[in-house]
């Protein structure tokens, strides 16, 4: 039996590594602390993206616009009508929340190959809308000068350790309100969905609606991210939208070990720091992060926490040339 | 707290003390600069011009200013403003630059200033153009040594009336920020000068296939200009000519839809074309013969504005230097020796500053023209002296709104 | 009626452009069911192999050669090596095919450099056609008649063809195929070969008219993929029909809208989604 299965270390190691963000900034150098901030920050993005994809099994391409519309909350109503964190964070949320409902209608009437391209489609409309509409998103130019939120503390949220902290909280709320859903009997039904649609609504599910709202809280918790990152770089602009960088949360995900949601976390950490650490020594870091993508489907397609068999490892039952047919095919074959 | 701790965080405060800079152990380091720019993705050849200019300004004087040695640390923004802002973390607080220069893209400019201003770090804004950064938004901390998006149409437009004859003009530009202070600029002096801009088209970013706006240009107008930059003002010409317009309007534009970083892979159609900027590689003095002729040895083409205005920048970084006997530790100082540099023979002319940190400077209007089988911008004219307000009094001019997509206003469309 | 005319050529030009680059992914993706990152890349490296090839001395037809050649044997590798084994994994292709995007993209700046160039053209496909005031371009008509004849190829393969009875009935489905004696494994890496042909040769087409440039894989990424969803996948016909669509609409857009510009493109994409998951034209 793996080391890592025993319930001891699967608990002790998130909270020391939870204990180990908590002290952390003293001994950290500014630039490292603020990578480790940008990591929380997509952890909590990734987190978002593995309650569709690791637990109910559907791969988005389009969750950055979740994100971004968060980010772009806090940009227009905190430079255009001053307004202070008590409103941009519901209003960011609420917006991610929205549109998410919006579209999970629409993309959710299709799954596998078909669901990746809808949410490709609205994923790309809302990169185009704050492309082009120019008058409230300033279009290509972005928005600037957003001021860190000023909380009242007495510790003021424009220096990198109070905002590291803040951030660090973000995450945990995140965390705690994400592993909360997928312990429930709501996030265990996602999980018999992924595994077999048919099987569940047999069984009385209503599995779309399952699909549902696990779509919409995916996409509520990416804004919240998106609100933080709007605060952390002062700056949003269309470039948090784009494609690649869906593509990127997704590799976050896989990087990190689907359905565990300290996976996609590390991944996050890892694609960050990677992204800034090896950009350092050579220009060809764009090599080396495709060469990542390509080897963690190759050598870790469970991804980290999954090749050192973080989960215990589900028994399938066996048929005959299964590897030639998707597992959309077979569906409830069992 | 344990004891445990104190020690490390003592420690580590030790050392960090006797890394940082006081004044007797910092002449003996080297004095840093950092230089953002793109170096990978869809700009990177944009980036590479610029990096190679500055470095080159850098060597020529060996590396070293003041008797005291000069590192730059190139980093690649990747063309996204966070990335961008995350470099600048990096260089300021971990690489413990002295200044920073480079930035070509606005947005990148945009997300920069706020955080410059907030370190506190001398920064030299090398090639972004963005007109408010040194107008209604101004940095503290930040001169630029390139030029303000409609600084060189503002002559220009005078010139299109009074000099080429154009009366009604017909503008197609990519559709943001740079396309719409590049045409602000003409259309202000143009139609303060008897013109009458007759139809605004804006093709969006990215537009592989101009048919649509080709096809919509009012014939009887008097003239085109476009503002295209890199890979659009390199298809632009052809699909202008093959649509049959070349022939019947004349295509004028922004310096960048003919400048020196796209020129080489024009062909015929884009001979005659007149546009204006701050730089042509065909200037005729000795200093920009060398310089065009040093650069190209060097990097294996002939110099644009990115290159040349990355070089000044270079050269402005270490003039400043000097005039601080190398005691770059001392920001404010540093900043205020930058704000009064004077180049009187950088290879695009005299250049020095303006009251808010921008240049005034040569605008050259520049024809194509075909010399020994290469396209060059030959220069017809020269504006001397001109700065990001042309003749406008500072305050009038800052009063108004930044150009835009809507302002000035399409009067004659 | 100047307007209408020309914009319709255009937009017809364009649409034949995007059949072109769609027409490979219609067939990786609307028939091998494989998310093609990599398609935009192959249509840029094709573009470059085939000014590579022009710089050496070579004329336009090699280019377009050369660039098909080249990049069938890279799909060919990049099939057989990875993502053979990722069938129905619809996350490890996106992944995995994303990662090579972005070897070839930095590659293409280490090899080419990162300034824009245009392919040379033939003089005979310069200039234009002037009927009254009418101009139709040269080269646009050569795309158009270009798309159309690989449209014409493409259905007589798959439909006349021995081979292309055996690609429909791969794709279709494997085990049977397997079950009837195709070699399931050759004609796959075959149909995706050709897949990467064809966006070599938009590459190089294209080349000539909006030039090869850094950072074009990922602007038409998403117009191919468009142009697939529309037209429906797995159907050739859809593919044609799509791509129309899609360059007239895009056209007529920019034309009359041009401050929604890609929200008139992906919104219709959206909406036809919404309504026929499978796309109009696909089948399940």
């Amino acid at each position: 039996m793996k080391l890592a299965l025993l319930p001891i270390i699967r608990a002790a190691v998130p909270a020391m590594i939870f204990f180990l963000l908590l002290v952390a900034p003293p001994f950290l150098s500014s630039f490292l602390l603020t990578l480790v901030t940008q990591a929380l920050i997509y952890a909590i993005v990734a987190m978002s993206l593995d309650i569709i994809l690791g637990y109910t099994g559907l791969a988005s391409l389009g969750h950055a616009a979740y994100f971004g519309l968060g980010a772009y909350s806090v940009g227009i109503l905190a430079t255009r009508y001053g307004a202070g964190f008590g409103i941009t964070l519901p209003a960011g949320v609420f917006l991610a929340l929205a549109v998410a409902a919006i579209f999970g209608l629409v993309a959710l009437r299709a799954t596998g190959v078909y669901f990746l391209m809808i949410t490709l489609a609205l994923g790309m409309v809302v990169w185009g809308l704050a492309h082009r509409w120019v008058t409230v998103t300033q279009g290509d130019n972005g928005i600037s000068a957003i001021p860190r939120p000023d909380l009242g503390l007495p510790w003021s949220l424009a220096l990198s350790i109070p905002f590291y902290y803040f951030a660090l909280a973000g995450f945990f709320i995140a965390f705690w309100i994400l592993r909360t859903i997928v312990r429930s009997p709501f996030g265990q039904t996602l999980v018999g969905i992924r595994e077999s649609e048919s099987r569940m609504r047999t069984l009385g599910y209503h599995v779309w609606l399952h699909k549902y709202i696990g779509f919409v809280i995916a996409g509520g918790v990416a804004g919240f991210a998106g609100v933080l990152w709007a605060y952390y770089n002062g700056f949003v602009s269309p470039v948090e939208l784009q494609l690649a960088t869906s593509v990127e949360v997704l590799l976050m995900v896989a990087l990190g070990g689907r359905a565990t949601l300290i996976g996609p976390a590390l991944g996050a950490a890892i694609i960050v720091f990677l992204k800034n650490l090896v950009s350092v020594y050579t220009h060809r870091w764009l090599l080396i992060l495709g060469a990542v993508y390509i080897l963690t489907i190759v050598y870790a397609p469970e991804g980290i926490l999954g090749a050192i068999k973080w989960r215990p490892k589900k028994v399938k039952p066996k048929t005959v040339g299964v590897e030639d047919l998707t597992e959309g095919e077979i569906g409830g074959s069992v | 707290m344990s004891s445990r701790r104190i020690a490390a965080i003592s420690g580590l405060l030790l050392v960090a003390l006797s890394a940082g800079a006081s004044p007797a152990w910092a002449q003996k380091g080297p004095i840093k600069i950092g230089f953002l720019t793109q170096m990978t993705g869809g700009g990177a050849a944009v980036g590479k011009d610029m990096s190679n200019g500055f470095m080159m300004s850098l060597e020529e004087i060996g590396s070293q200013i003041a008797g005291r040695k000069v590192q730059a640390i190139i980093e690649d923004t990747q063309g996204d403003p966070a990335q961008a802002l995350t470099r600048l973390r990096k260089l300021v607080e971990s690489d413990q630059v002295h200044a920073v220069a480079g930035i070509f893209l606005a947005n990148e400019g945009y997300a920069l200033a706020p955080k410059v201003d907030e370190y506190g770090i001398p920064t030299v804004w090398a090639v972004v153009s963005a007109d408010d950064l040194t107008q209604r938004k101004p940095t503290k901390w930040a001169v630029r040594t390139g030029w303000t998006s409609s600084q060189p149409n503002h002559p220009f437009g005078e010139y299109v009336t009074k000099t080429l004859g154009y009366k009604r003009i017909v503008t197609i530009a990519m559709d943001y920020a740079f396309g719409w202070e590049q045409v602000g600029g003409f259309q202000r002096t143009f139609e303060e000068n008897g013109g009458q801009i007759v139809q605004k088209l804006w093709p969006p970013l990215g537009t592989t296939d101009f048919g649509p706006f080709l096809a919509q240009i009012k014939r009887d107008a008097d003239a085109v200009f476009a503002v295209m930059v890199a890979a659009s003002a390199l298809r632009f010409p052809k699909q202008y000519q093959d649509a049959g317009l070349k022939a019947r309007l004349p295509l004028i534009g922004g310096g960048t839809s003919f400048d020196e970083f796209v020129l080489p892979s024009l062909g015929d159609e884009a001979i005659g074309a007149i546009s204006p900027l701050i730089y042509s590689a065909a200037i005729d003095t000795p200093m920009n013969r060398r310089f065009v002729k040093e650069f190209r040895t060097k990097y294996g083409k002939v110099p644009g504005y990115y290159g040349e205005a990355s070089y000044s920048a270079g050269r402005w970084i270490a003039e400043a230097a000097k005039a601080v006997g190398g005691g770059v530790e001392g920001k404010e100082k540093f900043l205020s020796a930058l704000k009064k540099v004077e180049l009187p023979d950088a290879p695009r002319g005299p250049i020095k500053l303006d009251a808010y940190g921008n240049p005034i400077q040569n605008i050259y209007v520049r024809k194509v023209e075909k010399k020994d089988g290469e396209l060059w911008n030959t220069v017809i004219h020269t504006f001397p002296n001109v700065s990001q307000f042309w003749n406008y009094k500072p305050e009038v001019f800052l009063k108004q709104p930044v150009y835009d997509r809507n302002y000035p206003a399409c009067k004659y469309c | 009626m100047e307007f209408w005319v020309t914009q319709t050529f255009n937009g017809i030009s364009y649409g034949a452009l995007l059949f072109l680059l769609a027409g490979g992914l219609s067939l990786i993706f609307g028939m091998m069911r494989i998310v093609n990152m990599t398609h935009g890349s192959y249509y840029l490296l094709g573009g470059y192999v085939g000014l590579s090839a022009i710089w050496r001395g070579g004329n336009f037809p090699l280019a377009i050669l050369a660039g098909a050649l080249v990049i069938a044997i890279v799909g060919i590798v990049e099939w057989n090596a990875f993502l053979k084994r990722l069938g129905g994994q619809e996350l490890g292709q996106v992944l995995t095919t994303m990662g090579f995007a972005l070897i070839f993209q930095d590659l293409a700046l280490i090899i080419w450099g990162g300034d824009p160039y245009t392919i040379p053209v033939p003089a005979m496909l310069s200039g234009a056609y002037q009927i009254g005031q009418l101009y139709f371009p040269v080269y646009r008509i050569f795309i158009i008649a270009v798309a159309a004849l690989v449209a014409v190829l493409l259905w007589l393969v798959l439909e006349q063809t021995r081979v292309g009875a055996m690609m429909r009935a791969t794709v279709d489905d494997p085990e049977m195929a397997r079950g009837v004696g195709i070699n399931v494994h050759g004609i796959s890496m075959m149909v995706f070969a050709l897949g990467a042909l064809l966006a070599a040769v938009a590459g190089v087409v294209a080349g000539g008219f909006v030039g090869v440039y850094p950072g074009a894989d990922f602007e038409i990424l998403p117009y191919a993929f468009v142009v697939v969803i529309v037209g429906g996948m797995g159907s050739l016909k859809g593919a044609l029909i799509g791509s129309l669509l899609v360059g007239l609409l895009d056209n007529f857009g920019k034309a009359l809208f041009p401050e929604l510009s890609y929200f008139t493109l992906f919104a219709p994409m959206a909406a036809i989604l919404a309504m026929r998951p499978t796309g109009l034209y696909g089948r399940a």
